[in-house]
């Protein structure tokens, strides 16, 4: 349960704060979701990943959608990761994931060993 | 808590998050900061834009007078409709910002020589400092400081470029992070406020693009390996077949005392075989040229004039032009307009319309500066020192310190080149250079009176401040005028003044003032029933000035000969000539060609691709293999020609205009340099012709075998973007023409905007250009407009008023702007 809400938590405040804040602000979030919703590291680490990687994921595909995937598939280019924009959708999740998933796991080792 | 653990952890997040905040060095070039670029929020993820996105907004601000309304077209064309003038240029400074921002701030920012500081002093073998040295040293940043001063001394003018920046301005400061345009992103800057200095540096963007094409340097090494005699062959003052924009047979008067040439010209200027020289390496496209043409009611079917122009220039995405209607009491214009500059370059009002070609005169020279001693504070001028000013200028660059420059100033303008910026040949001179577009000069008035011209006279009032680059104006009128005048302000110079690097410690060499006005031809509704022109040389040899530049010949005569043969014209006659893909210097050049092949010594290869050069139409369409063949054998005969007698120096020399070798062959003159100085044998023309054809067989069989040969993909047009991503360009586009052919399409560089403009009551007029309205490459409008444009197909422009308009259903978007919010 805790790793669910931990996921939902991490996605809507990583969300809502690069609205306001630098892009990396969602590293605080992830942190302070880290630090509020005790896991032990790895699975503090697990969901602050997917938190933020479901969310970008879902944020992306819509985008790409939306633009009928012009842009991104030329960033893929420029990017030289292939011609699609699938790879620029995983590429901004799985980067996203992993600033998210230190933080988070900073957040549970800042609170100590979880039961 | 854990300390350590957590300490390792916090340190991977920041180093993380650091890590994707800074561009990384690769290859040589910069990465973007990945972490920003690819953030949904904020990265350019938020430039993609909805493919069914509407563009409605409503617009306050303080800085406008009243409430005005914006309609975007189907094809995101805007129609402004403003209460005053002051508020539609505010309108256009805010729409090319909307659309375009990152372009104009580009192309300003290349114009002033800053582009290191966007780019680093060097990226992907690009050495961006030193193009902006070029630029400074060129005494960019000088001229537009000097049309600034020109600009703000016209009241009416300083109005609207004011009330234009406002406009560009308030686009800016609307904006945050999330909504930079995306280059902006990708190459991890901001944009920072525009000013009319900038808008400035944009029309000497232009002057530089139309006239800084100079070969000074390369004629001046030529004049020291051959005699004056193959000098003259070599590079001929004009052509046989030249058909001059202003028709043969006019008398001028008398050369005056101005431009005799001086007493030393022959023995220090005009000297051949010797002198070593310097180099530059930064030029504008060779051909950077346009058509123009206007015909009047005796040659159209609806006995109204047409008018046409079509502007070669670069092929860029975002694309050079931004097309708009902009309305206001006293003004109702439509064409292309320039980002970064207010009006309307291009185009047609309710009363009349206009188009530019270029007029090719040669306006910048270089002087050779002796100095005193290294300091550079004195140099020689008619056997005095006088004492140099030093201009500062300061480059910035990402992430390197400043560099300050110190161009010493003469005379004759900014010394270019000396020890501290040497030439590419490091000769160890110096040199400085003076510019026609140096002057205080206001070519934007030009245009923002032409917007509102009623008749010939407003035309005419409206160019004749007109200074440089040199243009061509065609004209004409719903009441039936046509109308074409060359207009810029051209130094008076004696024969060959120019053409080579001058000594500038001597003031007999400088220009001895201009061309007077009426020695500038206007030709007013000729007997011919046309005016046109298409950077041919304006006048032939009776003209008393010597005219400098290089000119090419063929479009002219083609496009004068199918104007003197056309009768109940209309749009469509003219769009197919627009797209007229005939080769007319092949029509001459091909039996000149046969008539020296010895057609029996031709292997199988060889006689089946000169039957396939012999059964060409002389189009160049884009699936003629002949098209490719024949360029090819004139390129490959060029060389043999020409490459001995080039080949004696290691410096830059010129390649002799095509024009050139046909004419000497077709007259088979002692001219010719068929024989190649480095063998005992004498070849013969004939000879060189025939291995001249034999040397490409294997490369056009190898082409054939490939599929590779059809004259579209030889000539693999494309679009390029500013900075040459491939992935924001539109590259390898199968198309037709070429150079010296009315459809001038060469692989980057072509007609740029190609408008057609009937003047009937209700004005019809057609136009298209490669690119889209959209300078976002994210956007579904940022190339819509190319594929049609490869086609040959035009859109009709919709020049209507706001009712009309209103009813539209294709509408993708309304703006309303205003001064404050309770009145929307």
């Amino acid at each position: 349960m805790k790793f669910f809400i931990a996921i939902l938590l991490t996605a809507l405040l990583g969300h809502a704060a690069p609205l306001y804040f630098p892009w990396w602000s969602f590293a605080v979030t992830s942190f302070i979701v880290g630090l509020f919703i005790h896991q032990k590291a790895g699975l503090a680490f697990v969901s602050g990943f997917f938190g933020i990687f479901l969310l970008f994921t879902v944020h992306t595909l819509v985008l790409d959608y939306m633009n009928d995937h012009i842009l991104a598939a030329k960033v893929a280019a420029i990017l030289k990761v292939g011609t699609s924009s699938i790879t620029v959708i995983l590429l901004s999740a799985f980067i996203g994931g992993l600033v998210s998933a230190f933080a988070a796991m900073s957040g549970s080792f800042a609170r100590g060993k979880a039961k | 808590m854990r300390i350590i653990p957590f300490l390792l952890s916090v340190a991977a997040t920041i180093g993380l998050v650091y890590t994707l905040n800074i561009q990384l060095s690769v290859n040589g070039g910069k990465t973007p900061k990945l972490g920003y670029l690819l953030s949904p929020q904020k990265g350019f993820w938020q430039n993609a834009e909805p493919t069914n996105t509407s563009f409605d907004e409503a617009m306050i601000s303080d800085n406008l007078q009243g409430n005005s309304e914006v309609y975007l077209d189907d094809r995101l064309v805007p129609h402004i409709y403003a209460t005053n003038e002051h508020d539609a240029y505010f309108i256009q400074g805010y729409l090319h910002a909307k659309f375009r921002l990152w372009q104009m701030e580009f192309q300003t920012n290349a114009a002033g020589g800053r582009l290191s500081e966007i780019m680093g002093d060097s990226s992907n073998g690009t050495n961006f400092h030193n193009i902006d040295k070029f630029f400074r040293r060129l005494g960019m940043v000088y001229g537009a400081e000097n049309t600034l001063k020109a600009m703000e001394q016209d009241s009416g003018l300083k109005a609207a470029c004011d009330a234009y920046t406002d406009g560009v301005n308030a686009y800016i400061n609307s904006l945050d992070e999330s909504s930079y345009p995306f280059e902006f992103k990708l190459l991890d800057y901001k944009p920072e406020p525009w000013t009319n200095l900038r808008t400035a540096l944009l029309a000497k963007y232009m002057a530089w693009d139309l006239a800084g094409f100079e070969q000074d340097f390369e004629m001046t090494n030529a004049r020291s390996i051959f005699t004056k005699e193959q000098f003259e062959a070599l590079y001929p003052y004009q052509a046989d077949s030249l058909d001059p924009v202003n028709p043969r047979g006019t008398v001028f008067p008398k050369r005056g005392a101005d431009i005799i040439p001086p007493t030393l010209a022959d023995s220090a200027y005009l000297i051949f075989k010797e002198a070593a020289t310097a180099f530059t390496d930064i030029k504008p496209d060779y051909d950077n040229g346009s058509n123009n043409w206007a015909i009047d009611s005796s040659k159209s079917k609806s006995k109204r004039p047409i008018l046409c122009n079509d502007p070669h220039l670069n092929l860029n995405l975002p694309s050079i032009w931004y097309e708009m209607q902009i309305s206001a009491p006293g003004l109702n214009v439509y064409g292309a307009s320039l980002p970064g500059a207010p009006c309307i370059v291009i185009g047609f009002n309710d009363s009349c319309a206009w188009g530019v070609t270029n007029a090719e005169r040669d306006v910048r020279d270089y002087y050779e500066i002796t100095f005193k001693d290294s300091t550079r504070q004195e140099y020689m001028f008619d056997s005095t020192w006088y004492t140099t000013t030093f201009r500062q200028e300061i480059i910035k660059i990402k992430g390197k310190p400043d560099d300050t420059l110190q161009i010493p100033m003469t005379v004759w303008g900014p010394v270019m080149y000396d020890t501290s910026f040497p030439d590419k040949l490091h000769t160890g001179k110096a040199y400085a250079v003076k510019w026609m577009a140096h002057e205080e000069s206001d070519e934007l008035k030009t245009f923002y009176q032409l917007n509102k011209a009623k008749n010939f006279e407003d035309y005419k009032s409206a160019i004749n401040t007109y200074k440089c680059p040199g243009q061509n104006f065609a004209f004409a009128t719903k009441n039936g005028d046509i109308a074409l005048r060359q207009q810029g302000k051209f130094p008076a110079k004696w024969r060959r003044q120019g053409d080579f690097v001058m000594p500038g410690s001597d003031s007999t060499f400088a220009w001895r003032g201009y061309v007077p006005d009426s020695l500038n031809f206007t030709m007013h509704n000729p007997a011919r029933g046309f005016v046109s022109s298409a950077n041919q040389y304006p006048y032939d040899t009776s003209y008393p000035y010597y005219l400098g530049g290089k000119y090419p010949l063929y479009r002219g005569i083609l496009i004068n000969r199918l104007l003197t043969n056309m009768h109940d014209a209309t749009v469509d006659s003219m769009q197919q000539m627009q797209n007229n893909n005939y080769n007319l210097f092949a029509e001459m050049a091909r039996p000149v060609l046969l008539r020296f092949m010895y057609d029996n010594t031709l292997s199988g290869d060889e006689q089946k691709y000169l039957d396939t050069f012999k059964a060409w139409n002389l189009r160049n369409d884009a699936a003629s293999e002949a098209t490719t063949i024949f360029n090819l054998w004139w390129d490959s005969l060029k060389v043999i020609v020409y490459g001995d007698e080039l080949g004696q120096s290691q410096l830059p020399l010129v390649m002799p205009q095509k024009s050139t070798l046909l004419e000497s062959m077709i007259k088979d003159s002692v001219k010719l340099f068929a024989d190649d100085i480095n063998t005992t044998e004498k070849e013969t023309i004939a000879d060189d012709v025939n291995a001249a054809f034999k040397k490409i067989i294997p490369e056009v069989k190898l082409m054939d075998e490939e599929d590779r040969l059809a004259w579209g993909k030889f000539k693999n047009s494309g679009v390029l973007h500013l900075l040459k991503i491939p992935s924001l360009s539109r590259l390898n586009l199968f198309a037709g023409g070429g150079e010296d052919i009315i459809n001038a399409y060469k692989q980057y560089n072509g007609p740029s905007w190609k408008m057609i403009v009937e003047l009937t009551d209700d004005i019809n007029a057609y136009a298209i250009y490669p690119g889209g309205q959209s300078g976002n490459p994210g956007s579904k409008y940022y190339d819509a407009f190319i594929d049609d444009y490869i086609a040959g197909r035009y859109y009709k422009l919709l020049f209507t008023d706001k009712a009309t308009l209103q009813k539209q259903t294709t509408l993708k978007g309304k703006i309303t702007f205003s001064k404050s919010r309770q009145t929307t």
